[in-house]
């Protein structure tokens, strides 16, 4: 590794110049260069260091603004209307505020990650040394890519892992400065800011994941990763139940260290919602995932669990209202999110747990993850049987509650879906459930309908009891997060991938904020096993993709294995995994092209753009964390495809196709600028359905450096797709058909009458060796 | 017609620029007939939106017919209007589209110009709101309508709220008016 601390204390010395008492010299860093790749250009890139590359990525896919509001309301001035081509007091057009807030979205999100690695890490170097050395997975060297690339480090140890953590933290506070008013005022200059954040996001997420990786013991890589049990029925509800919510794995490990040193699982279900629930199974398959981020509040109402443990991240801000209900005590664990409760860290375990179990406190906070544990167990087992005796609404309580509803269409309007709650109210009132039942699996679990609701029914709880049966049955095997590709793995499909022949690499991650339900999901992942593309999957659409079965009862974890190869499904982890999946395009470059990692971004980037056929998919993206990963996918070169409701992101960044000028590429051979088609049509663009999603997924897997094999299979899939979900021929293949030899075979004759009715030119589409970089031209001709 | 001006998801509130509430159908046909080169919009939840002719599909299938104004279908459903027989319907995503219509130099789906007016229809309500949002602040010149069943406040004009009956009745004149004028 690179930098060391060195700290000299002399109590006493004696020379011949004279003696010295008490003399102390630190010297803060050394620069211990054992890494042999020579640094590259962009060591710790600053604010601007990469405005020129994201400038080239933004002349081609201009950002579409979608204002999700006319006005600005940052500063004393305000409000200050926008529309159209009005500036606001400080001078800030409409363009300029859509993209200052896509920065300061990414700015949380990749502050969001990297708070959560600090705390980790300054836990785990206290727990396990500083000086640990870092291992991430089986058969690999480059252990962290995108620290690598990004910082030019090569961290061996966890000390080492804090370099990378303090270049995020400092320039996110250079970014964050940027949205003052009276900073940044060119659209582009904030989305190149806003690519800067996501960038970071991923060092951050990478140094998350490696220390939790390397600590706790979870999967090193392998694709024959343990299955775990997902959903409301996996959980033994006669057991005492510990539901644990959030993305923060410290405070689990030790509820469930406690649980196996005192031998307790036999009387003590742990449960967990997000990403926290991909951690504890990752740490121990004993911990059960009850499922995504929406489920907080359904499975609250379920009225199973007997504790609540909340970290940080995605948590409902009313859980202390919801515990309440249920009489439920909560334990928050975490600064970031202490819920007013009283700080007991410092308290008697055993005085704590006494408060708790009498009810004399809704809650703690409990800042030591050691003491959570114990606290969290004692608890769970003093509250639990007093709650033996309590029973969810029954039918007759809600066809009564229901009796109330007003008709006002308010909890239809509240819902972001528009789902057909009232109806479904009405329909309980005459004693049928059936509708709410089907509104079940499409709810978000938001809750904004019982906010709406004049009359205050608990509409979540009514949705739970018209799936009762379904959720009793709702258990799912679901292989826990492996962690990183392996280099062997990397060195096996990189050329495949490289030169087209395995069709692409399909990333299914993000939240819950589903249009329709995570079923689409799992359609989705199931489209393109059958392909044989590469699918990976992080975070709630990791376990939403599992929810589906065959006839066979097999869902897709059982059916497809967890190999990084084609027709593989391979479940990363949690939120902080996604660094892996961009880790594996980077490694692509650098292993399996031998293209120099160290501070190289631009060049790396350059190579995944044009031709690393991956499209990263967050179907139900919420927040502001994922606002921040697929924007540290964008700068890479990875287009992003986003359900609806992710145009609420403000903006789209959207190619055009038909403008030959936008779609010029060098070729590293010649100089020669060429014409390459408009591969990939798009840098992040939002799908109105799944089956759109799916076609553009297939377009977009498209790269300048197809080999005609590669292309003609790519093709194919787009075609086949287009034909099935659209009924009919794509309209634009005279962009992408670069050469007859490109069409696939079977599909010859109907495609090239199509072309001639185009009137497509052969070669007018070039194969170069594609670059955007000048730079990288080799000879110029 | 008794419709409000509330939207159709209850924060959906627009700045200080919100859509004329269309005070009769015959406004709507009126504003689309004047138009040189109107476009109508079709989204993905036409298929489950009734209309007195069957669903939404078939409504614009009607319109299109008159041969009075383009239909573009979005996402994925181009389809429904080829299995039931209807030819010449265009094929655009709503985003490419939105890019697209905010562009002055556009010459439209059919190459023959830009247009200068699209009213929007059997779209998912958040989704036209954003693109209308876009629309009204980046296409200026460009007249929007949105003949939602729920007012959208970044249209210059919409329908305002109204009972899914009502809607019908007030779709199916505006559709009359345009076809019977044909």
């Amino acid at each position: 590794m690179s930098k060391k601390d060195l700290k000299l204390k002399i109590d006493e010395f004696s020379s011949a110049v004279g003696s010295f008492k008490g003399v102390e010299i630190e010297i803060g860093r050394i620069y211990d260069d054992s890494w042999e790749e020579p640094m590259g250009p962009t060591p710790f890139p600053s604010v601007g260091t990469l405005r020129n590359w994201d400038r080239k990525l933004l002349d081609r896919y201009k950002p579409f603004y979608m204002p999700f509001c006319d006005l600005c309301c940052l500063c004393t001035f305000g409000k200050c209307d926008l529309t159209g081509d009005k500036r606001g007091a400080c001078g800030i057009t409409m363009a300029a505020q859509q993209s200052r807030i896509v920065l300061l979205a990414c700015c949380i999100g990749a502050s969001t990650h990297c708070a959560h690695a600090r705390h980790m890490l300054d836990h785990l170097m206290e727990e396990f040394g500083r000086e640990a050395p870092i291992e991430v997975a089986l058969n690999t060297n480059v252990e962290a890519p995108n620290i690598r690339l990004v910082c030019g480090i090569k961290p061996n140890t966890l000390r080492d892992l804090e370099d990378a953590l303090d270049y995020v933290e400092t320039q996110l506070v250079q970014l964050v400065a940027a949205a003052h008013t009276g900073q940044e005022g060119d659209n582009i200059d904030f989305e190149s800011k806003a690519f800067h954040a996501g960038m970071l996001d991923h060092v951050a997420m990478e140094v998350a994941d490696i220390e939790q990786i390397t600590t706790l013991g979870m999967p090193k890589g392998i694709p024959d990763a343990p299955m775990t049990e997902l959903g409301f029925g996996c959980i033994d509800p006669n057991k005492a139940v510990i539901m644990c919510i959030g993305h923060n794995v410290l405070p689990s490990v030790d509820i469930i260290d406690y649980l196996m040193e005192n031998d307790l699982f036999g009387e003590v279900e742990i449960g967990g919602l997000c990403c926290t629930a991909h951690d504890n199974s990752r740490y121990n398959t004993r911990a059960k995932v009850i499922g995504p981020i929406s489920w907080q509040l359904r499975y609250l109402r379920s009225g199973i669990p007997d504790l609540i443990v909340v970290d940080e991240q995605c948590i409902r801000t009313d859980i202390l209202i919801e515990a309440k209900k249920l009489g439920v005590p909560v334990i928050a664990t975490s600064e970031k999110s202490m819920l007013g409760l009283p700080n007991r860290t410092h308290d008697p375990p055993d005085n704590i747990v006494a408060d708790l179990v009498e009810g004399k406190a809704p809650g703690a906070l409990i800042i030591e993850p050691k003491k959570v544990g114990e606290v969290a167990v004692k608890t769970v087992l003093g509250v639990a049987p007093t709650r033996k005796d309590y029973k969810p609404l029954s039918g007759d309580d809600i066809q009564e509650m229901a009796e109330h509803c007003r008709n006002c269409e308010e909890c239809v309007r509240a819902c972001p879906n528009n789902l057909p709650i009232m109806e479904a109210v009405q329909q309980a009132a005459e004693g049928n459930f059936e509708l709410l039942g089907d509104i079940y699996p499409a709810c978000v679990g938001c809750g904004r309908c019982e906010s709406a609701c004049p009359e205050n029914m608990p509409l979540i709880t009514f949705f739970n009891k018209g799936a009762e049966e379904r959720i009793a049955n709702e258990k799912f095997p679901m292989r826990v997060g492996r962690g990183a590709v392996q280099d062997v793995e990397i060195r096996e499909v990189g050329r495949g991938i490289v030169f087209g022949e395995i069709p692409g690499v399909v990333a299914l991650v993000g939240c819950a904020n589903y249009p329709k339900g995570g079923i689409d999901v799992a359609k989705i992942a199931e489209e393109f096993l059958n392909r044989r593309f590469i699918v990976v999957a992080t975070g709630c659409a990791a376990m939403d993709l599992a929810m589906i079965r065959d006839e066979e009862g097999q869902n897709l974890y059982e059916r497809y294995p967890g190999d990084f190869d084609a027709g593989g499904l391979i479940n990363i982890g949690s939120c902080v995994s996604n660094a892996h999946i961009t880790g594996a395009a980077i490694k692509i470059a650098n292993i399996f092209a031998k293209r120099p990692l160290r501070a190289n971004y631009e060049e790396i980037a350059d190579y995944v753009y044009n031709r690393v056929g991956a499209v990263g998919v967050a179907w139900g993206a919420m927040s502001q964390k994922a606002a921040s990963i697929a924007s540290g996918c964008w700068r890479l070169g990875i287009p992003v495809v986003v359900g609806p409701h992710g145009a609420k992101y403000r903006r789209n960044l959207l190619g055009r196709k038909e403008k030959d000028e936008d779609w010029m590429t060098y070729d590293a051979r010649t100089g020669e600028e060429v014409y390459t088609g408009p591969v990939p049509e798009h840098l992040f663009y939002a799908a109105e359905t799944a089956e759109e999603a799916i076609v553009m997924i297939a377009k977009l897997v498209m790269r300048p450096n197809d080999t005609t094999k590669g292309r003609a299979v790519k093709l194919s899939h787009y075609i086949d797709l287009h034909k099935k979900y659209y009924g009919t021929m794509p309209d634009d293949l005279q962009y992408f058909v670069r050469r007859e030899a490109d069409i696939p075979f079977t599909m010859k004759n109907e495609i090239l009458e199509y072309l001639k009715e185009k009137g497509w030119v052969e070669d007018k589409i070039a194969i170069p060796d594609p670059t955007l970089l000048d730079r990288m031209v080799r000879r110029r001709e | 017609m008794a419709a409000r001006m509330i939207p159709g998801q209850t924060a959906e509130i627009a700045g200080p620029k919100k859509a004329f509430v269309i005070p009769k159908p015959e406004v709507a046909a009126s504003l689309i007939k004047r138009a040189k080169r109107p476009l109508l919009v079709v989204g993905s939840k036409a298929v489950e939106t009734q209309t007195m002719d069957g669903d939404l599909i078939d409504t614009a299938i009607r319109l299109h017919n008159t041969g009075r104004l383009q239909v573009v279908a979005t996402a994925h459903i181009v389809g429904e209007f080829m299995k039931r027989g209807a030819e010449g319907i265009h094929s655009m995503q709503m985003m490419n589209l939105g890019d697209r219509l905010r562009d002055p130099d556009w010459r439209g789906l059919d190459g023959e110009g830009a247009y200068d007016l699209v009213a929007f229809a059997g779209t998912l309500y958040y989704l036209e709101w954003l693109v209308e949002s876009g629309l009204k602040s980046f296409a200026q010149d460009l007249t929007t309508i949105s003949l939602s069943r729920s007012y959208q406040p970044n249209a210059n004009w919409s329908l305002g709220t109204m009972k899914a009956d009502k809607w019908k009745e007030v779709i199916d004149v505006i559709v009359k008016s345009i076809t019977e004028d044909n």
